[in-house]
């Protein structure tokens, strides 16, 4: 087979506009890691089921490990390495690690990215919809329970209860 | 992957020229079908091209004659729309059921439609709502009704130059709704054992004017059953009429035994879904009638 040609890629990473050089089969969960060194985005399943490769991509939460690096150009990627204003943790982060709803870690960013999304878009969420929305984000450690209950608790902090 | 070459035209004349005279080529829009299929090693084109940089693509179009949905446009999008799920809320509930919230930021109804899994969620749902499919390749455009569509697993009427652009759903007439129902054995981020799409048309008695009952996951391809429909027609929803659409579903039913079901259960399940999806239908229109 034939080298494939690299493709340039312009686009925005949290707020920052940045370039890299990929292969055109290269997906940007890969992209991320591998050419940003941004290695907060995890890529459990590669397949689109475990979703810790959760990011925002123009404002729609996606599975990175189903998004080709080379679809970047142009538009506008937001990761977990975005989440925390410097070193004061976004609500959501500072949740989860009060109700310890963590344990190995690697489902943590795809969990906080998609919670944000969640609580962006729907501030005062049900249980039920936390779960149905997070359904796509598998954790092998804790059981969901603290997962659910620090989103939900993030949301009042949110709303400013 | 091993993929050769990436393509992102702008245009349909665009990406009909990427895709002539290529057989080793496929169109991208969501990736939530292709690349897991690409990164299994089940499929490797040497091309892809993403269309979801033309236009005609990305359509959204709701006027007196219904809805013009570009094949690219993503689930959440149309979920979100505060028309859509209106009109056709069978429509906007199955293809919402498609995947996780991160599945839904990619995946699209055409892109549902193309990949041809016999327990593809929206395809019963767009067949009740007498969806077409507008399609353009070198000789110019054409138009196939949904039904026609795919023409068994993993497969459609599609030649390799050519490019479903667009869906249309026709204007429901008043007093008009649709449902979708599936089975499966858990609540969410599951594949169909058995799928029902009913919409009907009721006049001021409730006597039901016009219906269209699709199935799926019970054959090679969704179907459409006309004799599900006919039983519905002239009647008022009543246990009789629900009856004779519940084993005429169950009778056109052709589903094979896998992991998900066997053969009595799908065709005996596929029955009651109708029968639920027609109720909910009716439960729609007499909430907003």
């Amino acid at each position: 087979m034939s080298n494939p040609k690299k493709i340039h890629v312009s686009t925005t990473v949290n707020g920052e506009p940045c370039e890299f050089l990929c292969e055109p089969g290269q997906v940007l969960s890969n992209a991320l890691r591998n050419n940003l060194d941004m290695t907060g985005t995890k890529e459990g399943c590669s397949t689109g089921d475990c979703g810790a490769c959760s990011v925002m991509l123009d404002g729609a939460l996606v599975c990175s490990c189903l998004v080709l690096a080379a679809e970047a150009e142009g538009r506008t990627i937001e990761t977990v390495e975005g989440v925390a204003d410097g070193n004061a943790l976004h609500p959501i982060q500072q949740k989860l690690l009060e109700h310890a709803a963590l344990q190995c870690g690697i489902c943590t960013p795809g969990i906080v990215v998609a919670a944000k999304s969640l609580l962006e878009r729907h501030p005062d969420p049900s249980e039920e919809e936390v779960r149905y929305y997070l359904a796509g984000n598998l954790c092998r450690c804790t059981g969901y329970d603290k997962i659910i209950r620090a989103v939900l608790d993030a949301g009042t902090v949110m709303r400013g209860e | 992957m091993p993929l050769l070459q990436y393509e992102a035209p702008t245009s349909l004349a665009q990406a009909r020229q990427a895709l002539a005279g290529r057989s080793d080529a496929k169109i991208l829009a969501g990736g939530t079908d292709l690349l897991v299929q690409m990164r299994l090693g089940l499929r490797d084109p040497a091309l892809v091209v993403d269309i979801k940089h033309v236009p005609e693509l990305m359509e959204i179009t709701l006027g007196e004659q219904g809805l013009r949905l570009g094949a690219a446009v993503p689930g959440a999008v149309v979920t979100d729309h505060p028309e859509i799920g209106q009109l056709y809320p069978g429509f906007v509930e199955a293809l919402g059921l498609i995947g996780s919230s991160q599945i839904q930021g990619r995946c699209s109804a055409g892109g549902n439609l193309c990949n041809a899994s016999p327990a593809a969620d929206c395809v019963p749902a767009l067949i009740a709502n007498r969806a077409t499919c507008n399609i353009m390749g070198p000789d110019g455009e054409r138009t196939v009704a949904v039904e026609a569509f795919n023409t068994g697993p993993a497969s459609n009427c599609l030649a390799a130059d050519e490019i479903l652009v667009s869906i249309d759903l026709p204007r429901p007439g008043p007093r008009s709704s649709d449902a979708y129902l599936r089975f499966i054995p858990r609540t969410e981020m599951d594949i169909a054992v058995a799928g029902a799409a009913v919409a009907l048309s009721l006049d001021e008695a409730g006597v039901c004017i016009d219906a269209r009952v699709a199935i799926g996951a019970v054959a090679p391809t969704a179907l459409l059953v006309p004799a599900a429909a006919d039983a519905l027609i002239g009647g008022t929803l009543d246990e009789d009429s629900l009856n004779r659409a519940s084993a005429a579903a169950s009778e056109a039913a052709a589903p094979i035994t896998d992991k998900r079901g066997t053969v009595e259960y799908r065709k005996k399940v596929v029955g009651v879904l109708v029968r639920r999806a027609a109720g909910v239908a009716k439960a729609r229109i007499e909430a907003t009638s």
